[in-house]
């Protein structure tokens, strides 16, 4: 970690994923988020890599089940519709355990949408998404330069876990540029070896990669083995951050780009003498809960804040368990919150509790 | 000699028992490319993609490496593999509703963009695995569950011609239409899946091997007149031949 560059969103995630030894994309392009496909395919043929334009986010994904049943670090990234389309392929690579990076750079939805950043595919990435019981990582930054850390970090957790992340942005941090130091290229070398991949079944066994199994009592070992790794991601891998909560009052809850305004709100509340305080979570899922249950029980309220029309919200509630009251304050459809109408809602809250 | 060849195994088929029904081809199509892949001497660097159909177990029939594709993905796994793995032999074994219509994009932009991989593709005209099923590939006026009426192509459309839909692409290397309705044909079949094949291995370009098949159980027939069947009615929809070949004086 030395120099410090200047760049956007969309190429800072994508640098650093070559820096943590990818060498594969696969992807279609849409909106908010086709530089990162351009710059893959500017990058890629200098460092030795594969790019392949897709002929749609369904082939995209199925592209990146090929590439990493062979043990190789793959990514693709793609938007909100884009996102859809590839549930399906998602669903089988969770199945199958193939270790690969999806960034999604959420639009305003549903259906077609808008373009402008909004943060409404929460359920999608944290619930499922696409058919049976599974889960990605879903890591959420909320600066540029955190967002080439959780890049790199995703593709360690992928193989470690044999397991897709995610990485989910939204459409301005897709778009706008910041200085970010990125970090060493990783030396392919030092990557994890897969006993496991497609490579030919040179002086050994054929090894299968599959999500598929006919017989219910072996499909349901194989759901097992899946959610006994849940368990331990969600042991190890939560990660969360606190922002001026030691002495709260109030408490914000908000991630990404969301949470980065609310600090904004944070600050200009303390400047008026309303102790707030912001929990971020980093890890959308694991979801940090207990965390979450401890610091909501020090305070008089919890406000979460979304670019969606509450989402992240029924987390919150689950986290909070009814020991505090939880509110919610959103805009849909690509408008961003600006932190004077946050902390009029805040002072709204804090009036309709004290009555 | 001659019982030691016709009782011996390929070393690319495993152990498992084959789950296809009495006259149906796909045993005879995948000893015949277990064969080509030992003759050849690639199984250690050779990748099966399976499909969803009856086919799916495929992945475990051979010896190989391999796996199983979401409904139609295959060509597109398949393309994964070759671009992070070029020097390794990758193909995908297909039916006509994985191919020629939920997977009809995949196969014509992995066909188009020259993509170094072999497809082979039974065309039995009916979905087999889920009983029955009018195929893209259904012949006019043939009777499935859902066209117990027939297949009108007013509402149903036209049978789809995956071959000469696929000749004028410029990526494509070797493009065969074929069946293995007698041993003649069964002996021919394989020098052609073998073709597909170096086609690969010589790098250049796409290879696809059309098998016309028997469905004699959702056809509702017996096996003899399943063969007889496809002769009079699925050939003359389908016209057998070589559509392209790129493979002469490469080597």
């Amino acid at each position: 970690m030395s120099e410090k560059l200047m760049v956007k969103g969309t190429e800072a995630i994508a640098e650093a994923a070559i820096r943590a030894g990818c060498r594969n994309y696969f992807g279609y392009p849409i909106t908010p988020q086709s530089e990162l496909a351009e710059y893959m395919s500017r990058r890629l043929p200098q460092v030795g890599g594969t790019f392949l334009q897709a002929e749609s986010e369904v082939a995209a994904v199925n592209m990146v089940y090929g590439a990493a049943s062979t043990g190789k670090r793959v990514m693709t990234s793609t938007s909100s519709p884009g996102f859809s389309l590839m549930q399906e392929g998602i669903s089988y690579i969770a199945a199958a355990q193939l270790p690969c990076v999806f960034v999604n750079v959420v639009r305003g939805g549903p259906g077609l949408g808008d373009i402008q950043p909004a943060q409404s595919d929460y359920f999608q990435a944290t619930k499922g998404g696409g058919h049976g019981d599974y889960r990605l990582i879903v890591l959420a930054p909320s600066t540029l330069q955190e967002a080439v850390e959780l890049t790199y970090l995703a593709f360690d957790l992928a193989d470690e876990y044999r397991n897709p992340a995610l990485i989910l942005a939204d459409g301005l941090m897709g778009q706008m540029m910041e200085p970010v130091e990125f970090p060493e290229f990783r030396d392919l070398k030092t990557l994890p070896k897969h006993e496991w991949a497609l490579t030919g079944c040179n002086e050994r066994e054929p090894n299968k990669v599959t999500s598929f199994n006919i017989d219910p009592y072996e499909l349901e070992k194989m759901n097992k083995v899946y959610q006994e790794k849940y368990l331990r991601i969600i042991k190890k891998e939560k990660r969360w951050e606190n922002y001026m909560t030691e002495d709260a009052e109030y408490l914000f809850v908000a991630y990404g780009t969301m949470a980065r305004i609310i600090k904004t709100v944070v600050r200009k509340a303390r400047e008026e003498g309303i102790k707030a305080g912001l929990f971020r979570p980093i890890t959308l899922w694991p979801y940090p809960y207990e965390e979450l249950h401890e610091l909501s029980e020090k305070v008089g309220f919890v406000l979460t804040v979304e670019m969606s029309a509450g989402q992240m919200i029924e987390d919150v509630r689950l986290a909070v368990s009814g020991r505090t009251k939880v509110f919610f304050y959103g805009r849909t459809a690509g408008v961003i919150p600006t932190p004077n109408e946050v902390l009029e809602e805040l002072k709204k809250k804090i009036g309709m509790v004290k009555v | 000699m001659i019982k030691e060849m016709f009782l011996k195994k390929p070393k690319s088929l495993s152990e498992k028992e084959f789950t296809y029904c009495p006259g149906c081809h796909h045993g005879i199509v995948h000893r015949l490319i277990a064969e080509v892949i030992d003759e050849l001497n690639i199984r250690e660097k050779t990748i099966v993609v399976a499909p969803v159909g009856c086919s799916v177990f495929a992945y475990e029939f051979f010896y190989l490496d391999g796996t199983v594709a979401p409904h139609g993905r295959a060509p597109a796994v398949a393309t994964g593999m070759k671009r992070a793995l070029p020097d390794r032999i990758v193909f995908t074994y297909q039916g006509d509703g994985d191919l020629a219509a939920i997977g009809t994009a995949e196969i014509i932009h992995a066909a188009n963009r020259g993509e170094n991989i072999t497809t082979i593709f039974i065309n039995n005209a009916i979905y087999g695995m889920t009983g029955g099923q009018m195929a893209p590939t259904s012949l006019i006026g043939m009777k499935t569950t859902t066209t117990p009426y027939g297949r009108d192509p007013k509402k149903d459309g036209y049978p789809i011609h995956v071959c000469e839909t696929l000749q004028n692409m410029k990526g494509v290397a070797y493009l065969e239409r074929l069946t293995v309705s007698s041993p003649q044909e069964v002996i021919k079949a394989k020098k052609s899946i073998r073709k597909a094949f170096e086609a690969q291995i010589n790098q250049i370009g796409f290879s696809l091997i059309e098998v016309l098949s028997t469905c004699p159980t959702n056809w509702g027939m017996t096996p003899v007149e399943a063969i007889k069947w496809l002769k009079e009615n699925m050939v003359k929809e389908f016209p057998l031949g070589v559509f392209v070949d790129k493979t002469k004086g490469v080597n």
